[in-house]
């Protein structure tokens, strides 16, 4: 089952770049929360932020706290513990290409030493199933590679590999921006039943998308958190003048 | 330049008379100057044939090279493949007197290729054996954990490596490489290892397969570690962040996210630097110790193919002893082509073909 993550006082810098300003929210348990803001406005640092990804790049810089459930993720544990626990899905779909679609799945596993198979092979049939990848995949997955699926369905198989690790939280940082309509569709039925198991946050550039899929919606401006609502309160009563500019279309 | 200033002085657009507009039923008005130099410059066409014709002959001038070459080789080497056939690469001749066998005896004419092709395999095997770990390491380190600083000069020392003259390895190792693993290491591979039969204790030069070997490993060294670096910088970014994002330490996102998907580019990386090796003459002629020899024992002295064309071609005792040299010439022509050709396609099918597709 997912956690909460409470984000307090969270800095973030690029080099000299101050990209996240004093960010403070409680992203609740088992919903799915939305991001969304004009580009570069520091949505997606902030996600990174959520599993210690931000500071793989080596002039990134982060203060504050943020707690996953129990744990502070910058003092009480290193980042590949944090890692195990909060998935993540790229903007744009990165299956390995030289593994089969299996070991694609299982990569998480295998990659912490785990190798039961009959596990295994639960693990990955529950997985596709979850990712709705599994009946177009069934046949052939330990014939095909990552790579030979279509755009919507590598991101799919990467939201499987994101599960097989079973995380609290998942993280998807514009997961159908790179998809073509049918697959965005399939995308988001997906989150839709994948937010009562999981803690799930998403940015996005799509409006209709963070109204049709999530529960609260956070909206980010110039690396600072604007507004943190209900989505519905966001979409048609917002209390920022800002927010209601963006979301009207009058800028961004 | 006086002249180009002059003739740009006449581009000044002149200023438009009657405010700009044309009466109508006036003549047009004289072509600007630029319009004029434009016209006058004619039709580049003969010259652009002319250029083309001249690139296209320096294209096909490398084809020629290496058809003459080839040509040259096999003329010359006629009267050696008449008489000893496929038998010159694959056989031994038996001394009627020591009833040892014997494989290349100048004075009485018997040649066979067998030592030096030996010698060539051996001397090359140990030297990826040495150079192939390394060079990864040193890839991997320059490419995944090197601080940003020193990433620049670090490769740019390995790619110097590459530079320096095979003879002055070549003197390093007589006077360095050879003592050292004489005096150090050669006594403890006997001592440790001698029951494998690869190190027996009969040379006591110090030269041989395994100096050889050594010297070999270290000029192959930067083109196997700057090749692996190119294909490991081909692999995505987003393939890193893959794998980290599962929660991977930074051995097993080198691991799974960089070496996995580079690894047919490593291969062939791996087999540019098997062609250098056995094409090496001068650094492996210095210190193989050049007796036409098959041993079991990397210890031993041996010889290669390239060391004894450089040693003997000058004072060939005979036409037949130089139509010999000259084969040996050609088989090493022909395997160098086949391996170049080969890496050059692996390495190709990382940098641009297979993991560019997926991000």
């Amino acid at each position: 089952m997912g956690v909460g993550i409470e984000v307090t006082n969270l800095n973030a810098w690029y080099g000299s770049n101050h990209t996240l300003q004093d960010i403070n929210l409680n992203i609740p348990a088992n919903h799915a929360t939305a991001l969304i803001g004009p580009s570069g406005c520091g949505k997606s640092t902030f996600v990174r932020c959520l599993n210690r990804m931000h500071e793989t790049n080596p002039i990134a810089r982060v203060t504050g706290s943020v707690r996953i459930g129990d744990l502070d993720i910058y003092t009480d544990a290193k980042p590949v513990e944090i890692r195990r626990r909060v998935g993540m899905v790229f903007q744009r779909p990165n299956p390995f290409p030289t593994m089969s679609i299996y070991d694609n799945v299982a990569s998480g596993l295998t990659l912490n030493g785990f190798n039961n198979r009959r596990a295994l092979d639960e693990i990955v049939e529950k997985s596709l199933k979850n990712s709705a990848l599994w009946d177009e995949v069934k046949d052939d997955l330990k014939k095909k590679s990552g790579a030979s699926l279509s755009g919507g369905q590598q991101q799919r198989l990467c939201i499987a590999r994101a599960l097989a690790v079973d995380p609290e939280v998942l993280l998807m940082d514009e997961p159908a921006s790179a998809l073509d309509p049918v697959s965005t569709s399939k995308i988001e039925d997906l989150i839709f039943q994948l937010k009562t198991q999981y803690t799930i946050v998403i940015v996005t550039h799509n409006m209709q998308q963070a109204a049709r899929v999530a529960e609260k919606t956070g909206f980010f401006l110039n690396g600072r958190m604007v507004e943190f609502d209900s989505t519905h309160k966001i979409f048609t009563n917002p209390s920022d003048k800002r927010t209601e500019d963006y979301i009207t279309g009058r800028f961004g | 330049m006086p002249e180009i200033r002059i003739s740009q002085a006449q581009f000044q657009p002149e200023p438009p008379k009657n405010g700009g507009e044309r009466p109508a039923g006036t003549a047009a008005p004289e072509p600007s100057a630029i319009r004029k130099f434009l016209l006058s410059r004619g039709n580049s066409a003969v010259a652009d044939r002319g250029f083309h014709l001249l690139m296209v002959l320096c294209a096909l001038s490398i084809f020629g090279i290496v058809a003459l070459i080839a040509t040259e080789l096999m003329l010359s080497s006629q009267m050696a493949w008449d008489k000893f056939g496929f038998d010159f690469f694959f056989k031994a001749f038996i001394d009627p007197d020591t009833r040892l066998p014997m494989y290349w005896d100048p004075v009485n004419g018997h040649f066979s290729a067998l030592p030096f092709i030996y010698g060539t395999l051996v001397s090359s095997f140990l030297a990826l054996l040495l150079a192939v770990p390394l060079a990864i390491g040193v890839a991997v380190f320059l490419t995944e954990m090197c601080p940003q600083a020193l990433r620049g000069p670090l490769a740019f020392l390995t790619e110097l490596l590459a530079a320096i003259p095979s003879v002055i390895y070549g003197l390093w190792a007589v006077f360095v490489l050879v003592p050292l693993l004489r005096e150090y290491v050669n006594p403890g591979l006997i001592k440790g290892l001698g029951w494998t039969g690869l190190f027996s204790d009969d040379n006591p030069t110090g030269l041989g397969f395994l100096s050889a070997g050594v010297i070999l490993a270290i000029m192959i060294l930067p083109i196997i570690s700057s090749l692996t670096r190119e294909v490991m910088s081909a692999v995505p970014h987003s393939q890193r962040e893959a794998v980290l994002a599962l929660g991977a330490t930074r051995w097993e996102m080198i691991r799974m996210g960089v070496l996995r998907n580079a690894r047919i580019g490593i291969v062939g990386a791996v087999i540019l630097g098997l062609g250098r090796a056995l094409g090496e003459t001068m650094a492996v002629t210095m210190v193989i110790g050049n007796s036409p020899e098959i041993h079991h024992s990397v210890l031993a002295n041996g010889s290669s193919m390239a060391a004894v064309i450089a040693n003997e071609f000058a004072e060939a005792s005979g036409d037949l002893h130089r139509s010999a040299l000259i084969e040996i010439a050609l088989a090493l022509f022909i395997v160098t082509i086949l391996v170049n050709a080969l890496a050059r396609v692996l390495v190709w099918a990382v940098t641009r073909g297979a993991p560019a597709r997926v991000n």
